[in-house]
């Protein structure tokens, strides 16, 4: 998205909350939800739009998923809203997967711990129960949101649930658990079983484990992000992820120009 | 090499029949660095195989200035994406005839990728390719692109423009000062930490560069 300028004439955000109200245009509803988010619009009036929105009933999918909520929960991940937090735990328990994915994914990025008890519950029956769905292209429940989640907010109580997940059969839930099980030990074992990931042979796997690598900051990755066959876009990014871990706590070193001299040969 | 064997690597990437073996096949053209290999590796640059492109900007890149003037008359025939590769090569390889293009891209290209790569490719051009008199206006030029890049709205591009500067005012010292009086605002007013450690970094390695009189 980030590529494309548009030609369109500027949106107000009085105008996109008013879109999100009205009732005729599912679509546009939708996409007000999405740029609300984007543009992180950070007005009490566009977190009482979006909360509304949660509660939707008018945009269903054919099979039964709501559109509008899911992107209502992603954009409320992207602003300042701690208030949405209990509608959001309220989200994951929706039928719809999607909706639950969201919603783990904005309790991440909000940060705010009282979730990870609804958030454990998701893992209940560990792998065995962690099947597809059939007819789906997706698990019973969004294990790499739920995972990645329970990493970013340090809850440690949930390492027993979140260890066995390192066995998984889907390449990047082990990934999720791992990347959990790093923030949440800061044991190099799993940040070396990202390192390995870089080797695998289908690219999205490759850029999944840049994502998780960018996440966890994990600096001995560097050398090998530099050199994994994927675009340098994803690479840079990743790079920038261990960079700014690295920055919290020190001063311009060594260590940061190695990872800048990397990022310079990738531009 | 003789150029049957040229002629035996060209035949090969014309061959390949599946996109893995286009880019073994371009790499293997890349390394034997032969001029005659040019229209092919351009021809490749429109494949819309990510893989192929890359070795294919390689071997141009390889090649140098040599292959900057094939580049520049077909870079307006192109599609998007085979711009774009040209672009990168013509970044790297920093001939001075590609200013005009490079400038362009880094200000305004539509995607941030090739912004990134032109706004790098501003900082190292070979400047002792251009004729005496024309080399410090091209340089003004440069400058005042590459501290306008770094208001881009993406922060790999400020990234890259900062490199950029840097090593301009590397190879042009008279800049040195003003480069430096930027990123020290740049310290200030740059929303990115990313971006900012790579101004403090560059702001440190143009104080440490010795004073050449």
């Amino acid at each position: 998205m980030g590529e494309s300028h548009s030609e369109q004439e500027p949106l107000t955000v009085e105008q996109v909350i008013a879109n999100l109200q009205q009732r005729e245009d599912l679509g546009l509803r939708y996409y007000a939800a999405w740029w609300l988010g984007k543009f992180r619009v950070n007005e009490s009036a566009a977190i009482d739009a979006l909360l509304a929105a949660l509660e939707d009933e008018a945009d269903r999918s054919p099979d039964g998923g709501y559109p509008l909520r899911r992107n209502a929960a992603r954009a409320l991940g992207k602003l300042d809203a701690p208030r949405a937090v209990p509608a959001l735990i309220g989200c994951l328990d929706n039928s719809d997967y999607y909706v639950r994915e969201a919603a783990a994914q904005s309790l991440e990025e909000l940060g705010d711990t009282s979730c990870t008890p609804v958030l454990m519950k998701l893992l209940d029956g560990g792998v065995a129960a962690a099947q597809p769905v059939p007819g789906k292209p997706h698990l019973v429940q969004p294990y790499e949101a739920v995972l990645e989640a329970l990493g970013t907010l340090q809850a440690s109580e949930a390492v027993p649930q979140i260890q066995p997940f390192l066995d998984h059969p889907t390449e990047k839930v082990q990934y999720a658990a791992a990347r959990a099980m790093y923030q949440l030990s800061e044991n190099p074992v799993y940040g070396e079983r990202l390192v390995q990931a870089l080797q695998e042979d289908r690219l999205p796997l490759r850029r999944s484990a840049l994502m998780d690598l960018g996440a966890i900051g994990y600096l001995p990755a560097a050398e090998a992000i530099a050199k994994t066959p994927a675009e340098n876009s994803l690479k840079l990014i990743s790079l920038k992820g261990l960079l700014e871990h690295h920055l919290e706590s020190n001063l311009l070193s060594e260590k940061s120009i190695e990872i800048m001299n990397l990022m310079d040969s990738l531009l | 090499m003789t150029s049957d064997q040229t002629q035996q690597l060209i035949r090969a990437v014309e061959q390949a029949d599946s996109p893995e073996s286009l880019s073994q096949a371009v790499w293997a053209l890349a390394a034997a660095r032969q001029k005659a290999a040019i229209p092919t590796f351009i021809r490749v640059l429109g494949y819309n195989n990510p893989g192929a492109a890359v070795a294919a900007v390689e071997g141009l890149v390889k090649l140098g200035e040599a292959a900057v003037p094939s580049l520049l008359e077909q870079i307006d025939g192109y599609d998007y994406g085979a711009r774009a590769w040209s672009i990168r090569a013509l970044s790297q390889i920093g001939d001075p005839r590609a200013l005009d293009i490079l400038t362009g891209a880094a200000e305004s290209d539509f995607a941030l990728s090739v912004r990134r790569t032109a706004a790098k490719g501003l900082g190292s051009i070979s400047w002792s390719q251009l004729p005496a008199e024309e080399v410090s206006a091209a340089q003004a030029k440069a400058l005042e692109t590459l501290l306008q890049v770094c208001q881009d709205s993406e922060w790999i591009v400020r990234y890259a423009a900062v490199v950029g500067l840097q090593a301009l005012a590397a190879t042009q010292l008279d800049y040195k000062k003003r480069v430096q009086v930027h990123f020290q605002q740049l310290d200030k007013s740059e929303p990115d930490l990313t971006v900012r450690a790579r101004a403090q970094m560059a702001a440190v390695q143009l104080q440490q560069m010795p004073v050449l009189n």
